[in-house]
């Protein structure tokens, strides 16, 4: 089948089987190898992108449902060879070690601070009807889709607490 | 052969003149991670398209195919092959090595009928596109002749016998001992089953040119998987490339090569086309390598005042029935704690489950978990802090073999650890600190793990722009290598870092042992080291014998190297002037590491002290990790970011090993009940709360010329059971049986009546 899709800004035409997952879509037939499958089963955020703004795992979305989306993949944060500020803080907190976690914990981060910005509360959010304070606890259970089993959470951490800025 | 006493003279490295060594520097292949752009095995572009690959497993413990009907997959669309034990081409019978130097045996796939654990590969197909491999791949049917399997491990204690080769190590008379002893402990710890649950999962692309296959695959040993890709095609083993540049975590459970590598090698070379082929998630946890269950019997005599007159660890065990392998769970204590009457050992049971093998520091990980659960308890049976009653039984020299340690600052890290921690605020009485519906607590172990140096070679080219290149058949699983060994280059010849290029992971590069058993930065950092020290000796010949260098007719001996130049008094010119002048194609050395001859003089290890705090929720039994510290003592830190990232990752998987980690067998099929990541429940981001870690100043120059030792596993040394004196500290329920989950805890808060 037939599916256009908009990917890193580029329009993309794809032809492909019903059964292709947009994780597959964007490793295998789209060059995009930096969105990593770890578990294929939406149970460790390895293939986390962006989704018109929303992060999702892309190993549970068929690419079929993706007709005229605006994915953003890790591929597509950095502005030429200008890192993303993510990008950067994760470098230098050393928030990775074995890196294939990486892109998606990055493009998490990138969303996870806009669902905040936006107000949508999480698990440990305790005041529902306030502005939400980005803490320690807020960022980690926001987080807590993407697996690190080289566990460098606390350097996750701290690398999107150097973008986020201080909790409010 | 060298002696360490080469190694205490002063180096490059020693020296740190540009400061590299011990620096916080990035990830050298960092912006590749975070940009999503460094190819792991399965995204390494192929020279034409590829077709992929999906193989079977088997569904029983144990027992033999009566018939595969491969009908429907071979008729569903897009296939190109389906492969059974019927019709898989030959291949080397399990182990057999044609070439005597070979590291590893052949390792075939589908060998015959036989099915000896849940997991095995039983059918592979090969096919245009993933999605009509994995379709083709289900339609795959298997009829079985199942056969009594042994999978319950503590049913099957009476069936432990001493492992191959081994013995039990006894010294003075430990029964004598332990009866004489005023005060006697006596307990059974539990460690489980555990998987590795590393996020990439293993893969590999291959394709043929000829008669020599390349192979991209996800593996710690370089040389091991070349060997074994060449022993199990029966081909020379020059015939096979392996590369593995990007490795998404190994943990130990990437130390040897699986059936993803012979078949995509296979099918690449029956299709004449690429061939990719990955585990799926669940055949990581089934049909690769799992740490194996250990159940060890504690028994400590002390005299009142602490000191130890007798002490035993008795470990059982378990491997695959034809896989031999021993989870060394006593090994350690051997030269932890002084005491003159000591008995340590292992029993083994043969089991039909997938291969038991090394995972993250095999031997410390289980086996500190309980003896330093058992010292917790036996410095409350004698009323002594704990971090006392390990000072008392500080030993001077190594217990057992009586050999000098080569450093040994144990009791360094433990109070500094305390004292960092705030452990004097501990109430040394359980269930006294209430907050709510929490009950608080505080526990601590001692650490330690065994260092190691192996054999090594590297390379070094540098070319006539002055671009240093190391090159070595070393890999880099997330543990900083290509960091570290770009660090210890540039300072050893004295250019800037980022004059410095690092290669890894190819078979046609100087070999090093690869990663594992945390000897890696220490082995690899040393023969690049002493690579960096022959080129050194390489340029300074050319320069002095070089009419045109301002170094011409120099002593040797004299020469300097710093700022990307090499220098004598006021003459100097750049290492680029010089190459391309006197050689301008560049030039290559070699060098290599070996251990001293005199290095087995002593005892070497790394140490560490962790502190944890808990809450116990005493409605449900959920425990909540508060805060955790550790104190390492390591050997000389040659990166401060990336070290520090290793060894709170271990100390963060000592965690998950003290709470949530554990994969219990189906009695009734022998497989794990958990083959995902949702049931198998690694640490999560809100798990982790207020981990962190300090090195104490070290260097040991009777580990190697650098004065380094590893990092990668002693962070999990002693984590878990800090973590469950902790939660006795808190509730006063002593648990022996990880991990400490809330049902567990919840039936001792029970029995306690809270």
């Amino acid at each position: 089948m037939h599916t256009n899709l908009t990917v890193n800004g580029q329009a993309v035409a794809l032809d492909h089987d019903t059964r292709t997952t947009l994780l597959d879509a964007l490793r295998e037939s789209l060059d995009l190898k930096g969105t990593k499958k770890g578990c294929d089963h939406g149970q460790c955020g390895a293939c986390t992108v962006l989704v018109n703004g929303v992060r999702i795992n892309a190993c549970l979305s068929l690419v079929a449902m993706h007709q005229d989306d605006d994915v953003v993949t890790i591929e597509g944060l950095a502005s030429g060879d200008v890192l993303h500020p993510m990008q950067q803080a994760f470098l230098t907190q050393d928030a990775l070690q074995c890196g294939y976690c990486t892109p998606g914990q990055i493009c998490s981060a990138v969303a996870m601070l806009r669902e905040a910005a936006e107000g949508q509360p999480s698990q440990a959010t305790e005041d529902l009807t306030a502005r939400i304070s980005l803490t320690d606890a807020e960022i980690r259970e926001r987080m807590s889709g993407n697996i690190c089993r080289c566990s460098a959470y606390p350097q996750i951490l701290a690398a999107i607490r150097s973008v986020a800025g201080d909790a409010a | 052969m060298s002696s360490v006493k080469d190694w205490a003279l002063p180096n490059p490295v020693s020296e740190n003149r540009s400061g590299l060594i011990g620096k916080t520097v990035d990830r050298y292949e960092g912006r590749l991670k975070v940009t999503g752009t460094a190819p792991y095995a399965y995204e390494v572009e192929p020279p034409s398209a590829p077709a992929y690959g999906q193989a079977v497993s088997a569904t029983i413990a144990r027992g033999r195919i009566v018939s595969i009907d491969t009908s429907a997959a071979e008729a569903s669309p897009g296939v190109k092959l389906v492969w059974t034990s019927r019709n898989v081409p030959a291949q080397a019978a399990r182990g057999e090595r044609a070439n005597p130097r070979s590291q590893r045996g052949s390792n075939p796939t589908m060998a015959s009928d036989a099915v000896e654990f849940y997991g095995q590969t039983l059918a592979f197909v090969a096919a245009d596109t993933l999605e009509n491999a994995r379709a083709a791949a289900a339609l795959v049917a298997v009829t079985y002749e199942t056969q009594p399997a042994t999978v319950d491990f503590m049913a099957s204690l009476d069936q432990a016998e001493m492992p191959p080769g081994e013995e039990d190590t006894e010294i003075g008379d430990f029964g004598a001992g332990f009866a004489a002893s005023p005060v006697k402990l006596d307990e059974t710890y539990f460690s489980p089953i555990a998987n590795h649950t590393q996020m990439e999962p293993c893969a590999t692309t291959a394709w043929w040119d000829g008669d020599k296959v390349t192979v991209h695959t996800s593996i710690q040993m370089v040389k091991g998987g070349q060997h074994a890709l060449a022993e199990t095609l029966a081909i020379a083993s020059d015939k096979v490339h392996l590369i593995t540049r990007y490795i998404g975590g190994g943990f130990g459970g990437k130390g040897q090569s699986y059936d993803d590598l012979t078949l995509a090698a296979l099918a690449a070379r029956e299709l004449n086309q690429p061939v990719k082929v990955a585990y799926t998630r669940q055949q990581m946890f089934q049909a690769t390598i799992h740490r194996p269950a250990v159940q060890m019997r504690v028994r400590l005599g002390a005299e009142p005042d602490g000191r130890l007159n007798a002490f035993s660890i008795e470990a059982i065990t378990h491997c695959a029935r034809n896989v031999p392998f021993t989870e060394h769970a006593a090994n350690f204590s051997r030269s932890l704690y002084a005491a003159p009457n000591r008995l340590t050992g292992h029993r083994l049971v043969r089991m039909d489950l997938p291969g038991a093998g090394p995972m993250r520091a095999p031997g410390e990980a289980t086996g500190m978990l309980s003896l330093e659960c058992a010292m917790d308890e036996l410095a409350e049976k004698l009323g002594i802090d704990p971090v006392e009653l390990r000072i008392r039984n500080e030993p001077t020299v190594d217990p057992e073999t009586g050999k000098p340690f080569s450093v040994r600052q144990l009791v360094s890290c433990m109070r500094e650890g305390a004292q960092r921690f705030g452990w004097e605020r501990r109430n040394p009485t359980p269930g006294q600190v209430r907050e709510g519906r929490w009950l608080v607590g505080m526990g601590m172990a001692a650490g330690i793990r065994g260092n190691f140096l192996l054999p090594a070679k590297a390379g070094i080219r540098i070319t006539a722009d002055g671009t240093v290149t190391l090159l070595q058949g070393m890999t880099d699983i997330g543990t900083g290598t290509y960091t570290i060994l770009a660090q210890i280059t540039a300072e050893t010849l004295g250019v800037p870092l980022d004059q410095v290029r690092v290669e890894l992971g190819d078979s046609d590069m100087p070999p090093a042992p690869g990663s594992g058993g945390q000897f890696g930065a220490a082995t690899a950092g040393s023969a690049a080291f002493e690579t960096g020290m022959v080129m050194r000796r390489t340029l300074a010949d050319l320069a002095i014998n070089d009419p045109n260098s301002p170094l011409f007719g120099a002593d040797p001996t004299l020469v300097t190297f710093a700022n990307g130049n090499i220098a004598l008094e006021n003459q100097s010119e750049s290492l680029a002037s010089l190459v391309a002048r006197a050689q301008p194609d560049g030039v290559y050395v070699e060098g290599s590491i070996s251990p001293a001859a005199d290095a087995r003089d002593w005892s070497q290890h790394t140490y560490g002290a962790q502190f944890a705090e808990v809450a116990v929720d005493v409605v449900t039994g959920e425990v909540r990790l508060r805060r955790m510290f550790g104190v390492f003592a390591a050997g000389r830190i040659l990166n401060a970011k990336t070290a520090k990232s290793q060894i709170t990752g271990g100390m963060i998987w000592g965690i998950g090993t003290a709470l949530t980690e554990t994969n219990p067998v189906d009695p009734r099929y022998g497989s794990f009940l958990n083959q995902d990541m949702a049931g198998y429940l690694v640490p999560s981001h809100a798990d982790i709360v207020n981990v962190d870690s300090i090195f104490l100043d070290e260097t040991d120059d009777k580990a190697n010329p650098l004065g380094i030792k590893g990092v990668g596993e002693l962070g999990i040394c002693g984590t878990g059971a800090a973590i469950a004196n902790a939660i006795y500290n808190a509730c006063g329920v002593r648990l022996r049986d990880y991990p400490m989950t809330p049902d567990k805890v919840l039936e001792g808060l029970i029995a306690k009546g809270l």
